[in-house]
């Protein structure tokens, strides 16, 4: 088998192939150095975790231990194929630092305690809070990286047993906008698209969307495409030069914070040219004269002042667009991260609409998630959205959810939309939250304006609990800290952003006494001693697979169906999309094939919400707008962003992530080929900026905001003029930080502005204004930045990023198509 | 004709509603989404007056031109603020009712023009009221989902 450095090729060797042909297998694997697949005592069936994509993979497991993975050529996803991250990214879980003891705050330090000792504590702070202010008191703030099961149970305890509104996931952060856009569109989250759209697209827009990056195998498949006959054509809308933009026939960069006005030029091209499919939009949608009417002003020109982007080069887009006869999209960070995120992602689902590009082989829509069970997060009602797609504004949906759950409708809280997570640090900072339960995420370097989110999360009067696998920055804050058992150690399933639902198996067991999120989460609830209407033990299930039925019985008739699932079916299987019910027990490829929606009045998740004010519609306005429960065509005026570069901060600053990392490296920075491909911050900056601040490549500079202050190296690449790139990877576990200057100067979200998008509620990490300044030469050794990624510098002399010997890993071409 | 009352009277209430939008976002700077939606909200604003003050020489009305960046506190709202000893939870609260209702005012007043305007059969005075009126309810819509999502917890705290 031909070995690769898959550090040095993230995307590893072409396999091409043509329009409407089957994608070939190619199983891509890496196994400890010195053992040999004949070694390996068994395979475990599981899927990737540190990215969004949900390629299947079998873990190889060898004396108890964690000792490689393969990519599973059975899976509809990857057909083999695995990204650098997952081939080495494993060896985290046997990092000698796990957590393996709950730990809890005595006298200013956290030491080391028992099980019953830790939980304990939680169950009386909470029953103490109960008793003083009720429910309102405690709040959840969870990850987009448990299991379906955990999640659904973590639901079902604080929208159901405690009647808490304040649960949301680290989701908010990455796909809430996804299902926003969703939500406006179409009534109803759930991606209309599959990944096997790539197999048929002539034209591919990719929107804010660096894919080679974020899902590597999902460009892998692009990339063979292009390497094959009658490519698509590739439209990239990224102020940053990603791998996408290289290979993209039109790349726009916009200014960022202006997407709304770039989508409004394309939007006015194509109805001006009237290359709208009119039986389309006469049969299927609403709001269509309003857009036409909306987007009659923003010219290309009119536009161009606006994004800085050349006129030409919008007419070049909307052409392309518009002449696709199998156009896919996708969308993710650079527009749910910006300003104006919901208003601007709808309309690229707007340009399907108009287009008609919905449901056949090709024309799909993936609004993309960021994170890999970051659609459970949502489907199950772990963050701002109610169990399987429900309405919180539909008394029939809490009536209906409530008798799933044998629960007094009355315990569940739907007088407002579920609190979101910057509000819910809000409320913390005010003081009227006083539990927070935060699991499997670090808010103290993954939200906005860091020294902020420090302080209020180490506030005397907040009880934190921090659920973990390491000791990350958020735990160091905790009252109580709780070992938790992570992927390859606990058994659940995980859906990703085309609704392929996989299994994950259990293949090792978790470090010392860490235990399941699932079991931490119940051990909970039967400590609170929480019943059902009849007495009974709330929740009622007890372990994965009994989570994973009583999920079954509360998608049941959702868009989100899982009932024609059981373990059993997906252990063995490549991946399986929801819906899959009686009606499709092979599951569903593609929603709204027929042109119908899930947004009549009754059935629709969300009523929609004002794209300006973000202020929800009523019902009532709802079923005047839409009774028929079309598709909606909804049409937004674009507003300068909030924090425009000026005199004294004359750059824009967004942040984002770079190949081999994961948020922030708790995993990817404790794997060793990864942590070196890219191992400390650093800054891009464009040529013409970098001579202007007399600043060469890998100096030392400072990048300051109205917030606060970083220290990076600079990489000076083809990033476009005015703006500059920070990796938000980097935190403080690794480093040194000086306490008593309290210096804290690597992590990206110093130096961000607290601000959301009133639709989505996702925080803005992408429109800040900074300065940049010199702090002293880096004596000509280039910045800590890949050379195989966006940040690939200009000019020679950068010595290539590579993984060495330890990075081998194996390639086996099947050739074989399914 | 009282169309020029009406127009001096939406001036007015507009003028105002643009004042209090930019207090709110300053007296709750740290609620951060009131704070920055309301300073997009005055945009609508502002531009209402600037187009009401472009129609009025038609009604023998010369309305000259407002300092909208800095606009006049309003006086007879004034009386209606809390003392600040009631704490910020519900100043907010009380703020946003103020904001209520000033929308719906100059909304209620917006109808009262569309009205003129068809009686007078004025098109480009209708065209104006049906781009304005609807920004109007949307600011007061705004109001009122904020007091929805921001009350229970300061009522439950």
């Amino acid at each position: 088998m031909p070995s690769k450095d898959r550090i040095a090729e993230p995307w590893g060797s072409r396999t091409p192939y043509g329009p409407g042909q089957g994608w070939p297998t190619r199983v891509d694997s890496h196994l400890a150095e010195g053992v040999t697949p004949d070694q390996v005592d068994r395979w475990v069936q599981s899927a990737t975790i540190l990215h969004s994509n949900g390629d299947g993979l079998d873990i190889a497991v060898k004396d108890g231990q964690i000792v490689g993975v393969r990519g599973r050529e059975v899976d509809r996803v990857n057909h083999g194929r695995l990204g650098p991250k997952d081939l080495y990214g494993w060896q985290a879980n046997h990092s000698p630092d796990r957590l393996t003891r709950p730990l809890v705050r005595r006298g200013g330090e956290l030491v080391e305690t028992d099980w019953d000792t830790a939980m304990d504590l939680v169950v009386r702070r909470s029953k103490e809070l109960l008793d003083e202010q009720g429910p309102s008191a405690l709040g959840f703030y969870t990850s987009g990286q448990l299991f379906l099961e955990e999640y659904y149970t973590l639901a079902a305890i604080g929208h159901g047993a405690l009647g808490t509104n304040h649960m949301d996931g680290n989701t908010r952060l990455c796909t809430a906008t996804a299902a926003a856009a969703l939500k406006e569109s179409f009534g109803c989250d759930g991606q209309p698209g599959s990944y096997t759209d790539i197999d048929h697209a002539d034209v591919i827009a990719l929107y804010g969307h660096n894919m080679a990056e974020t899902q590597t195998v999902l460009w892998t498949r692009v990339l063979d495409r292009l390497a094959g006959p009658n490519p698509p054509e590739l439209l990239c809308v990224d102020p940053r030069p990603t791998p996408v933009a290289r290979e993209a026939a039109v790349h726009l960069a916009p200014l960022p914070g202006t997407n709304v006005a770039l989508m409004n030029g394309i939007l006015h091209e194509i109805i001006r040219r009237d290359m709208v499919d009119h039986d389309y939009v006469d049969a299927h949608t609403v709001g269509y004269e309003e857009l036409a009417k909306r987007v009659a002003d923003y010219t290309p020109e009119h536009v161009a002042d606006i994004c800085d982007v050349p006129a030409e080069r919008i007419r070049e887009a909307a052409e392309l667009l518009g002449n696709a006869e199998r156009l896919m999209s996708t969308v993710l960070q650079g527009f749910y991260q910006s300003h104006q995120a919901t208003a601007a992602s709808v309309q690229v689902n707007n340009i399907h609409l108009v287009r008609g590009m919905l449901g056949k082989p090709g024309a799909g829509i993936l609004q993309m998630n960021g994170q890999p069970t970051a659609q459970n997060t949502r489907e199950c009602g772990a963050d701002g959205d109610l169990t399987g797609f429900r309405n919180w504004s539909n008394d029939k949906h809490i009536e209906d959810l409530a008798a799933v759950w044998n629960l007094d409708p009355m315990r569940i809280p739907h007088y407002a939309p579920p609190t979101h997570a910057m509000q819910i640090m809000r409320y913390a900072e005010k003081g009227s939250i006083q539990f927070l339960w935060i699991s499997a995420t670090n808010p103290a370097v993954s939200l906005p304006e860091l020294e902020r989110i420090r302080s209020l999360l180490a506030q005397q009067g907040l009880f934190l609990v921090v659920q973990d696998i390491f000791m990350s920055e958020t735990a160091e804050l905790a009252d109580v800290v709780l070992p938790a058992a992570t992927w390859g150690e606990k058994t659940g399933t995980f859906t990703n952003a085309d609704r392929t639902v996989h299994l994950s198996d259990k293949a090792v067991d978790p470090p010392g006494e860490a235990r399941s999120d699932l079991d931490i989460f119940l051990d909970y609830a039967r400590r609170m001693d929480f019943r059902d209407k009849d007495g009974e033990p709330f929740p009622q299930w007890h372990d994965p697979e009994s989570a994973f039925e009583a999920w079954k019985r509360a998608s049941a008739g959702q868009l989100c169906d899982y009932t024609g699932l059981t373990h059993e079916k997906l252990r063995g299987s490549g991946g399986v999309q929801w819906p899959c019910n009686d009606e499709n027990p092979d599951g569903t490829e593609r929603l709204y094939a027929d042109g119908r929606f899930w947004a009549e009045p009754d059935q629709c998740e969300s009523y929609g919400r004002d794209l300006v004010t973000g202020a929800p519609l009523e019902p009532t306005e709802y079923k005047a707008m839409n009774p028929e429960g079309r598709a909606i065509i909804k049409a937004a005026e674009y507003l300068p962003p909030h924090e425009k570069p000026d005199g004294e901060y004359p750059f824009a600053l967004i942040t984002g992530r770079t190949l081999y990392h994961f948020h922030t490296r708790t995993k990817t920075g404790r794997s060793p080929q990864l942590q070196k491909a890219a191992p400390d911050v650093w800054v891009e900056i464009s040529p013409d900026d970098a001579r202007e601040a007399g600043v060469s490549e890998g100096d030392h500079v400072e990048v300051a905001s109205p917030r606060g202050v970083i220290r990076a190296r600079a990489r000076i690449n083809e990033i476009r003029s005015g703006v500059l790139f920070v990796p938000f990877h980097y935190g403080y576990w690794d480093t040194v930080t000086d306490e008593e200057a309290g210096r804290r100067d690597r992590a990206a979200n110093e130096t961000t502005v607290t601000d959301w998008d009133p639709v989505s509620k996702q925080p803005l990490f992408k429109t800040s204004a900074a300065r940049l300044r010199l702090v002293g030469s880096g004596g000509g050794v280039p910045a800590p930045a890949p050379t195989t990624t966006a940040s690939r510098p200009v000019g020679a002399g950068t010595t290539e990023t590579t993984g060495g010997p330890g990075a081998a890993s194996e390639e086996r071409l099947g050739g074989g198509t399914r | 004709m009282k169309i020029g009352v009406a127009l001096r009277e939406l001036y007015d209430s507009e003028s105002a509603l643009a004042g209090e939008l930019l207090r709110l976002a300053d007296r709750h700077a740290k609620e951060q989404e009131i704070h920055h939606v309301a300073q997009d909200l005055v945009r609508w604003s502002r531009e209402h007056v600037r187009e009401i003050v472009a129609a009025g020489p038609r009604y023998g009305l010369d309305l000259g031109n407002p300092d909208l960046e800095n606009p006049e506190p309003p006086t007879e709202e004034a009386g209606e603020i809390p003392g600040e000893d009631s704490g910020p939870e519900l100043l907010l609260l009380a703020d946003l009712r103020r904001l209520y209702r000033m929308a719906a005012g100059v909304s209620l007043d917006w109808d009262l023009l569309g009205q003129g305007a068809q009686v007078v059969a004025d098109p480009d005075l209708l065209a104006l009221t049906k781009r304005c009126h609807p920004q109007s309810l949307r600011q007061m819509k705004w109001a009122d989902a904020m007091l929805k999502t921001v009350s229970p917890q300061i009522l439950a705290s």
